[in-house]
C-alpha cells in the first residue's frame, strides 16, 4: 500500500482556494446568459431608487442633503457592484442543506463547510464583476454620475468589497446555523434582512437617515457591508474616515470568525446528536 | 483491530402528537417526545484488510451505526474507536484515512466534469500531485472511467456516476470505506463491476470495508462475515456460511430420478417433474433422508444445498422480530 503524502497548510490552502475559485468561475460562465438575466433584474431595485431621489433633487432645487442626482447615480450605480458582492450561501438554504443530505457530505471531509462556501462564492463573484462591467458602462452613459475617486479611495473600495462579502457571510452563516436547532426560523430571518435593508445604506444612503438612525447603525455591521464601500468609492470620504471604515470591517470579521467557530461546534454537536 | 465497537447504543427522541386541534394545542405547552431506540448494545470489531457484510430490514440500525462510525452520529453510550481515533470528534486525521459512500448522495460537481471535482477532492485532502495522479489514474483504470470523466457529471447514467462518485471518494486512498447501498438502482452488470473493482482495492489497499446492501449479490460476492442487526439489536455475526447452518432450519434436497417416483414421503415437494423432484427437509433429518432416499429410491443422482441466502436472511429478520 502507497503511503498518501500531504501538502503542507499555506501550500494546501493556497490549492484549495484557487481549485474553488476555478470551480466556481467555470460553472459560473456556464450558466452566464442566467447570472446576468439574474444582475439585469436585479438593477431594477437601485434604478427605482435612483429615479426617486433624482426626482426629490430636482424639486428641492438640484439636491438632497448634499446629494445631486449625478452623486445619487454614482451612489447606486456603485450600489449594483456591492449588492452583487453581498450575494451569499443564504440562510434558508440551510435547511434544504441539512435535509438533502449534503451537510452530511461535507462533515465527512476534512474541511470546515464555511471554506466551501467562502471560496466557492468569491470565485462567482469574479465572473459578476466581468459581467457587471458593461452594464455599469451603460448605466453610466444613461444616468451621469459624478464619480473621481482617488488612487486611494479605489484601493480602500477594493478592499472594502471583499471585506463586505466576508461579513456578509459570516452574519448569514451565523443566522442560517439556528436551523440547526429549530427549522421555523424563516420569520426572523425576514426581521434581520428587513432591518439590514433600513440600516445598511441599501435604502437610503445612511447619510440621509435621521441621526438617531445613523447612531444605531454605527452599532450594528450592517454598514459595513453596503454603505461604507459605496462611500469608500463615491465619497466624500476622508482618509482617516476609510481607515476607521476598513478597521470597523477587519472588527466585524473577528466577530463573525468568533461567532461561527463557538456556534458552528454547538451546532455539529447538536446535529451530530439529533440527526436520523 | 481496526475498528472497535463496544455497547454501542444510540437512542433518538422523536416529537409525538395525537391527531386534531386539541392536541396541536396542548402541544404548545406540553411537548411530548418519544424515546426511540435505533442501536442498542451492539458489539463488534473489524480487522484490517476485512470486509464485513452489515445486514437489516430498512430501518434496523445499519446506517445509524455507520454514522456513528463515520463521525456523523453521537453515540448515546457506548465506545467506538476505528483507526484508533474516536469518529466523533471529527479529527482530521480520521477524515482523512476513511470514506463514506451512501448510495443516494452526490459528491460531485453536477455541471461539471469528474476531474474538476476530482481536483477539489485533491485540495480538500491536500494530496500531493504524485499520489494523487498516481490514485487518480488507477481508480479511471479500474473503475473503466476514461471516457467519462471529462463529460459532465449530469449527462452520465446513474451507474457512470457512481462510479465517478466511487473514485471520488477513494481518491484520498482511505483505509477504511463505509459503504452504505454503493449499488443502488444500478443494473446488474454495473453492480458487478463495482463488486469487483471492491475486491480489487481491498486486496491491492489492504483497506478494511463495511458494506450495507439489499443485493445479496454483493454480500456473497465480497463478504465472508457478515454482522446482521434487527430492531437495533446484533442478531448474528460470523461467517457468512455459518448464517444459513445456524438460521436456516431446512436444507434442499434436489433428486435425479432414473424413472418416475412419488418422493412425498421423505419431505415436502416443492417441485417436481418427471425425473426431477426438489425436498425441502428438516436440517437435521438431511443426513437420514438421504440415506434412505438412495437406499429406496433409483436415484441416478443428488445434490443437497443450503436454502437461498435471501431466504435466510428472511428467516433471521423473522426470527429475530
Amino acid at each position: 500500500m502507497t503511503a498518501t503524502t500531504y501538502e503542507s497548510g499555506a501550500r494546501a490552502f493556497v490549492r484549495l482556494y484557487s481549485a474553488l475559485f476555478r470551480l466556481a468561475i467555470i460553472e459560473q460562465f456556464q450558466y452566464r446568459a442566467a447570472n446576468y438575466f439574474y444582475m439585469i433584474g436585479m438593477v431594477t431595485e437601485p434604478i427605482i431608487y435612483l429615479v426617486v431621489w433624482s426626482t426629490v433633487a430636482e424639486a428641492r432645487g438640484g439636491d438632497v442633503g448634499g446629494l445631486t442626482p449625478g452623486a445619487f447615480a454614482a451612489y447606486y450605480i456603485v450600489w449594483t457592484l456591492v449588492r452583487n458582492m453581498n450575494i451569499v450561501f443564504t440562510p434558508f438554504g440551510w435547511e434544504q442543506r441539512i435535509r438533502e443530505g449534503q451537510l452530511s457530505g461535507q462533515l465527512v471531509r476534512p474541511l470546515h463547510p464555511i471554506h466551501y462556501d467562502i471560496g466557492y462564492f468569491a470565485g462567482w463573484k469574479i465572473v459578476v464583476i466581468v459581467l457587471w462591467i458593461p452594464l455599469a458602462i451603460v448605466l453610466s452613459l444613461i444616468f451621469q454620475p459624478e464619480l473621481d475617486p482617488t488612487v486611494i479611495q479605489a484601493a480602500a473600495f477594493f478592499v472594502a468589497i471583499w471585506g463586505a462579502y466576508l461579513i456578509r457571510t459570516l452574519l448569514l452563516w451565523m443566522l442560517g446555523m439556528v436551523t440547526f436547532w429549530t427549522t421555523r426560523i424563516t420569520a426572523a430571518f425576514e426581521v434581520f434582512f428587513a432591518a439590514e435593508l433600513l440600516l445598511s445604506g441599501r435604502l437610503v444612503p445612511m447619510r440621509l437617515m435621521p441621526d438617531w438612525v445613523q447612531t444605531v447603525a454605527g452599532y450594528l455591521p450592517f454598514e459595513s457591508t453596503f454603505g461604507f464601500p459605496i462611500t469608500a468609492l463615491v465619497g466624500p470620504v476622508t482618509n482617516e474616515e476609510l481607515i476607521r471604515g476598513l478597521l470597523t470591517q477587519a472588527l466585524w470579521i473577528g466577530i463573525g470568525v468568533a461567532g461561527v467557530s463557538i456556534m458552528w461546534r454547538r451546532a455539529v454537536r447538536n446535529y451530530t446528536a439529533v440527526s436520523g | 483491530m481496526v475498528i472497535t465497537v463496544e455497547q454501542l447504543n444510540k437512542t433518538f427522541e422523536v416529537p409525538e402528537r395525537d391527531p386534531g386541534l386539541k392536541a396541536a394545542f396542548s402541544s404548545l405547552f406540553n411537548r411530548k417526545t418519544r424515546s426511540v431506540e435505533a442501536v442498542a448494545d451492539v458489539n463488534f470489531s473489524v480487522a484490517k484488510g476485512e470486509i464485513v457484510g452489515f445486514l437489516g430490514p430498512n430501518g434496523a440500525g445499519k446506517t445509524t451505526t455507520l454514522k456513528m462510525l463515520s463521525g456523523l452520529l453521537h453515540p448515546t453510550s457506548g465506545r467506538v474507536e476505528v483507526l484508533g481515533h474516536v469518529p466523533n470528534k471529527r479529527e482530521r486525521e480520521y477524515l482523512s484515512r476513511m470514506t463514506l459512500v451512501m448510495g443516494n448522495r452526490n459528491q460531485l460537481q453536477w455541471d461539471l466534469p469528474a476531474l474538476d471535482s476530482f481536483e477539489l477532492t485533491r485540495a480538500i485532502y491536500r494530496l500531493q500531485e504524485g499520489a494523487f495522479l498516481e490514485q487518480r489514474d488507477e481508480l479511471i483504470e479500474l473503475l473503466d472511467l476514461a471516457d467519462l470523466v471529462n463529460k459532465p457529471v449530469r449527462q452520465l447514467s446513474l451507474g457512470e456516476r457512481m462510479k465517478a462518485e466511487i473514485a471520488n471518494s477513494l481518491l484520498h486512498r482511505p483505509a477504511v470505506l463505509f459503504l452504505d447501498e454503493p449499488t443502488l438502482g444500478l443494473d446488474v452488470t454495473m453492480q458487478r463491476r463495482i463488486r469487483g473493482f471492491l475486491a480489487d482495492y481491498n486486496a491491492r489497499h489492504g483497506a478494511s470495508i463495511m458494506l450495507t446492501s439489499h443485493y445479496m449479490a454483493d454480500i456473497e460476492a465480497l463478504c465472508h462475515r457478515v454482522i446482521v442487526i434487527h430492531e437495533g439489536q446484533l442478531l448474528f455475526d460470523g461467517a457468512l456460511s455459518a448464517l444459513s447452518q445456524r438460521f436456516a432450519a431446512q436444507k434442499t434436497i434436489v433428486v435425479t430420478l432414473a424413472e418416475p417416483a412419488d418422493l412425498g414421503a421423505y419431505g415436502e415437494v416443492v417441485d417436481e417433474s418427471p425425473t426431477t423432484v426438489t425436498l425441502r427437509v428438516s436440517r437435521d433429518d438431511t443426513a437420514a433422508v438421504t440415506g434412505r432416499l438412495l437406499a429406496e429410491q433409483p436415484v441416478s443422482d443428488l445434490t443437497v444445498v443450503d436454502p437461498p441466502i435471501d431466504d435466510v436472511i428472511e428467516s433471521v429478520f423473522e426470527a429475530g422480530a
